[in-house]
């Protein structure tokens, strides 16, 4: 359990950084909390030839509202998120999500520029800001890129990124009047990754949603912006309409069989998180019973 | 805390002014370890020393064809790259059996493995470097060709006349079957309610945290061997080592200093610190070898993995008539060395049914060989399978008939009056306290409130369940253990315990030290008997070179049998310094005392002399001592238990939770012990043991198995696939204690290290079984996953 020899470069800059990735092309890794590179790399599941670490880059680091988007650098730490006053007022879904990310010790390191960039399809992360609809502002060679979430995350530790990019941001929209966040994964260990779970963003007016976007994760190679949500929008939410959503995320999910669950429980276990989600956000607990036996 | 039976007579050389047992005092040893000045083995840096690695089989079953080392060993480091066959030059091959499991058999293993692997993980070569990360980089160099063979994996198709032999001189895989038959059992069925199951327990791990990690020192100019070892037995590791490598055992010291945890992980001798021996011999040089985290997975011995079929008799009146059980456990390909992968099963069959009356009972049980790791004894080896066995029949013989759980336990559990008495497996019980420890329990958790919470509960669809499980433990272990079985692993401890020039007292003893404060309890009471403060009591333990003979630390003996041997050898230093100081002072030993480090008037309390001006006469002015007098100011006393093969102890615990029925999770919410050891040394260093071992008792139920795939590969070998118990998810744990001495001893003291581990998984699969009474849904299987219970639930 020892890592193989590599070299090491702290980055001046952006800038500076980005060069060091030119030079060395998919034989150098970027450092940024290492929580999910040390590890692989003391595996040896990686064997990258240089690091190039960005953690003395300030400005990579930081929450600012600029307008009606909140910008996080990618050198937030997960801690940071937890903590942040402009986090809990304009995106509490990131710090509720965070809380189960991992433990302290790991919070302390882990970036969120690093969860998304390792785009673990069971991470948190990914799946709020997919239920945000939030923009991952990327530089490269060319300069910089704006890309949706939705568009971000393409398999297993896979992204948009190409491995001469630096994700430098997530752009979130701030939240506005009636709009309600969920948060909820199970998992058999506190900070373990959820088995699966569940980021939902919604906007509540008159005991219906006129918006919900449902961000599943642990379902599939990638977080997942369910579809069946589209069933509750400007609906009235009765059983038999939840029961029809539920059947509908069924269908649409694909998830993975692993040591913690079949793909069967996984399906089950999104449709009590879709019930347990939509009467709490709408306040009606007789909901969560949905089908049961 | 409810003394049963206090010990006879007027006081005992416990029961004396300041003295340090059945209190809280600090251990002596915790702030060196908070200041990080423990010395760990992989904290050792030898002049010379180098490093090894093991290359290990990727395949579960494989013949080795070919190893091609040469790039690996032209790598810059590289000192040497050593293989099976190598190193059987060095050091013989091994046979894990005892006499006296009859029929027990396995193969001749070695070292590291010639032409075959039998597990994913075995080691097949050696890369010897100046680093571990230069070994490692080597070893990825290294080139070995396998023929894979079929895996024997599944326990249940091992014995088929269809499946493949592991060991074709052995004929087929059984290693060892046992069967017993006491009262009759068809006779008692026939007027019985009778309930059937199968309970299936995971495999898992002990999981230290410091993992297994030996420096071996061949030093050739003395003919001698130092092995510097995190090992709960040293004298047994020198026994072996010295039987292997043809040397005599003066020709081999073992050092053991601190230790981070074993759980029984370490009291086995496995092939890779055999190895690690061998190749300082075979290089002349200090070898280290500290197993990484995979290494550890996939190496240290793994226990439970039973399959056990359970049967119960009960009559309307809630008297259990029957026990049954037909066990299948698998072991790996071979039998541990030197204790054997058959004491657990063995354990099973002694101890199903033991805490109750029930004189009827029938068990066989068998050991089967198979390709994955090596199995053997983990903390409690033996029963946590038997207790939840028993426990969960009984729980199904009290729904069957509609009884309460407490109300049929209390029914059929032995009477508190009813000793000394045997099992029908022949066990024999001393003194047991089990409806004391009931009592205690129902009122610790009281039981009809929460009787009536969860059914208050129930109501609102909240499902909450109470598990309730009585046990008894092997503690204090004869030489019945190993020893008639031919091991050369010793039941008797010594203590030397000597007055030092400034009369402080310096302390040996052979049990050794891990974490459960050994060294604590030592010192409490060797000061406690001779009467000196414990800052003047200093504890060496851990080195065959200056601690008497003994066996170590593990089948909870430490403080029963190691601290009897503390306690007699203090009294025998106290005599010699008090005929001593009668002869100064002219008085008689009667008349003097020793309290608080001086010598002191027995009558009226009033100081005589300080013992270090005793120490100095003693050891400078000899001369102005009365004629005839040599003083002993050194003493040493053995002890083994000689009346009982072991001293039972009993206890019952409980476990309150919620499951989740819609996601199988299990929430602990409270769990209680009240547990019985005897005379209490140190009430928080018992406590912390039972808590602890609760945690891995509860850690079994819900969350730890090495997960093996069909091909007999460990898919989970890491710490973030394999769940431990964590502390988020841990109740709290309340404890009691009913104290029932045993007077095998002048101490009293009976084991309290695997109490915790005996029964909380069966209080908990109690207590989950009770929260899904409302679903109809019995679950036998641990651990408890969401998975399986979700699946019981037909939820999925
Ligand atoms: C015990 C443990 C438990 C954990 N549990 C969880 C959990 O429950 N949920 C969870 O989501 N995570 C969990 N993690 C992972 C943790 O959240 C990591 O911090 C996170 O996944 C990666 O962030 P990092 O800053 O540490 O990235 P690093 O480890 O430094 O990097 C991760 C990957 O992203 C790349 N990268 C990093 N930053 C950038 C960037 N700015 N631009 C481009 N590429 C970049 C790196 O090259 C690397 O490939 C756990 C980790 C541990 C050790």
């Amino acid at each position: 359990m020892k890592a193989a020899a590599f070299a090491y470069a702290r980055a001046t800059s952006v800038v500076n950084a980005l060069e060091l990735l030119a030079a060395h092309g998919d034989k150098a890794k970027v450092l940024s909390g290492g929580q999910s590179l040390m590890p692989a790399m003391n595996l040896r599941l990686l064997s990258p030839d240089i690091l190039v670490d960005i953690g003395g880059l300030a400005e990579l680091r930081g929450i600012a509202v600029r307008g009606d988007v909140l910008v996080v650098g990618a050198l937030t730490r997960h801690v940071d998120l937890l903590g942040s006053p402009e986090i809990a007022l304009h995106a509490p879904l990131l710090r509720d999500a965070v809380a189960h990310v991992a433990h302290p010790a790991i919070r302390n390191r882990g970036t969120i520029g690093g969860s998304l960039a390792h785009a673990d399809p069971a991470s948190e992360l990914p799946a709020c800001v997919l239920a945000l609809d939030a923009t991952i502002v990327v530089r490269g060679p060319a300069g910089e890129r704006r890309i949706a979430a939705t568009e971000f995350f393409k398999g297993i530790y896979e992204t948009a990124l190409s491995p001469d990019e630096l994700l430098v941001a997530v752009e979130v929209p701030v939240a506005g009047q009636g709009v309600a966040f969920f948060f909820q994964e199970y998992a058999r260990r506190h900070g373990d990754y959820a088995i699966v779970g569940l980021a939902a963003c919604a906007v509540v007016a008159a005991g219906s949603f006129s918006d919900l976007r449902l961000g599943f994760f642990a379902v599939g190679d990638r977080p997942v912006l369910a579809a069946a949500a589209g069933k509750l929008i400007n609906a009235s939410v009765t059983p038999a309409l939840l029961a029809e959503a539920t059947a509908a995320l069924a269908d649409e999910l694909d998830p993975q069989e692993d040591q913690q669950a079949t793909a069967a429980m996984r399906r089950h276990l999104a449709a009590v998180l879709l019930r347990r989600c939509a009467a709490a956000l709408l306040a009606r607990p007789e909901l969560e019973k949905g089908a049961t036996r | 805390m409810t003394v049963t039976r206090p010990l006879a007579g007027t006081l005992s050389v416990l029961d004396r002014p300041n003295s340090y047992i059945g209190k809280t005092v600090p251990r002596p040893n915790l702030d060196r370890l908070l200041q990080g000045r423990g010395q760990y083995v992989s904290d050792l840096e030898l002049p010379r020393m180098a490093h090894v690695v093991f290359l290990r089989s990727p395949y579960a079953h494989a013949k080795i064809v070919a190893i091609d080392a040469d790039v690996a060993k032209r790598m810059s480091g590289v000192i040497a790259i050593v293989t099976g066959r190598e190193l059987e030059a060095v050091i013989t091959p091994w046979v894990g059996v005892l006499s006296h499991l009859k029929g027990l058999k396995s193969a001749p293993q070695h070292a590291i493995a010639v032409d075959r692997a039998c597990w994913q993980g075995e080691a097949v070569a050696a890369i010897v470097a100046t680093s571990r990360a230069a070994a490692e980089d080597a070893m990825e160099h290294i080139s070995a060709d396998y023929e894979e063979l079929e895996a024997i994996t599944d326990m249940r198709t091992a014995l088929d006349p269809a499946t493949h032999v592991i060991h074709p001189s052995l004929g087929d895989n059984l290693a060892f079957e046992r069967t017993l038959n006491a009262g009759d059992v068809d006779r008692a069925l026939l007027g019985s309610e009778v309930v059937e199951a199968d309970f299936v327990f995971g495999r898992h791990t002990g999981v230290t945290l410091e993992p297994r990690a030996v420096v071996a020192d061949w030093n050739a100019a003395e003919a001698r061997l130092t092995i510097y070892q995190g090992t709960q037995a040293p004298h047994m590791v020198q026994n072996i080592a010295a039987l292997h490598l043809g040397l005599r055992e003066a020709q081999v010291r073992v050092i053991c200093k601190d230790v981070g945890g074993s759980f029984g992980i370490k009291v086995h001798i496995y092939a890779d610190e055999m190895a690690t021996y061998a190749l300082s011999k075979l290089l002349r040089r200090p070898i280290k070898f500290v197993a990484d985290r995979v290494e550890s997975f996939n190496t240290d011995i793994h226990a439970r993995d039973h399959r056990c079929r359970g049967r119960i008799g009960v009559r309307p009146d809630g008297t259990i008539t029957v026990f049954e059980i037909d066990d299948l456990t698998g072991i790996g390909p071979y039998s541990m060395y030197p204790r054997t992968s058959a004491i657990e099963a063995n354990q099973v069959v002694n101890l199903v049914g033991g805490p109750y009356v029930t004189p009827n009972y029938r068990a066989r049980a068998r050991v089967v060989f198979q390709n994955k790791n090596v199995m053997c004894q983990y903390r409690a080896v033996g029963h946590p399978i038997a207790c939840s066995v028993t426990e969960g029949l009984v729980d199904l013989a009290a729904a069957k008939i509609g009884m309460d759980p407490v109300e049929i336990r209390r029914r059929n559990l032995i009477a508190d009056d009813a000793y000394p008495c045997a099992s029908p497996s022949g066990m024999k019980f001393e003194q047991l306290s089990h409806h004391a420890s009931l009592a205690k329990l129902l009122q610790m958790m009281d039981y009809d409130a929460l009787r009536a919470e969860q059914a208050a509960l129930r109501a609102r669809n909240v499902h909450r369940g109470i598990g309730i499980a009585s046990f008894i433990e092997v503690t204090n272990p004869s030489a019945a253990f190993y020893g008639v079985g031919g091991a050369k692993i010793s039941s008797q401890d010594g203590v030397a315990v000597r007055l030092d020039a400034q009369g402080s007292v310096i302390c040996q003893t052979s049990i050794t030290e891990q974490g459960q404060g050994s060294e604590s309890s030592t010192a409490q009471i060797v000061g406690s008997v001779l009467g000196v403060s414990m800052d003047r009591v200093r504890v060496t333990l851990g080195d065959t070179d200056n601690t008497p003979y003994g066996g170590g630390t593990w089948a909870s003996r430490g403080a029963g049998i190691g601290g009897e041997a503390a306690l007699q050898a203090a009294k025998a230093l106290r005599q010699n310094i008090l005929d001593l100081a009668a002869a100064i002072l002219q008085s008689t030993p009667a008349e003097l005392d020793i309290v608080n480090n001086s010598i002191i008037n027995a009558g009226d309390g009033a100081p005589r002399m300080e013992l270090n001006e005793l120490a100095r006469i003693v050891y400078f002015r000899p001369d102005t001592l009365p004629p005839g007098i040599q003083p002993e100011l050194m003493a040493t006393r053995h002890f083994v238990p000689r009346q009982y093969p072991f001293a039972f102890t009993n206890g019952i615990q409980a476990s309150w939770l919620e499951v989740d029925p819609e996601t199988g999770l299990v929430t602990l919410l409270k769990h209680w012990v009240v547990e019985d050891c005897g005379t209490i040394i140190n009430p928080q260093l018992v406590d912390e043991q039972i808590r602890g071992g609760v945690v891995q008792g509860l850690g079994a139920a819900l969350f730890e198995k090495c997960v093996y795939d069909e091909r007999g590969q460990l898919t989970n070998a890491n710490m973030a696939d394999y769940l431990v118990p964590m502390s988020g998810e841990m109740p709290d744990i309340d404890i009691g204690h009913v104290v029932s001495p045993t007077r095998e001893s002048e101490l009293g003291a009976k084991g309290a290290g695997e109490a915790g581990t005996a029964g909380a998984a069966a209080a908990v699969a109690n207590a989950v079984n009770d929260a899904l009474r409302p679903f109809g849904t019995i679950i036998t299987e641990i651990p408890l996953t969401p998975q399986v219970i979700l699946t019981a639930l037909g939820r999925i």
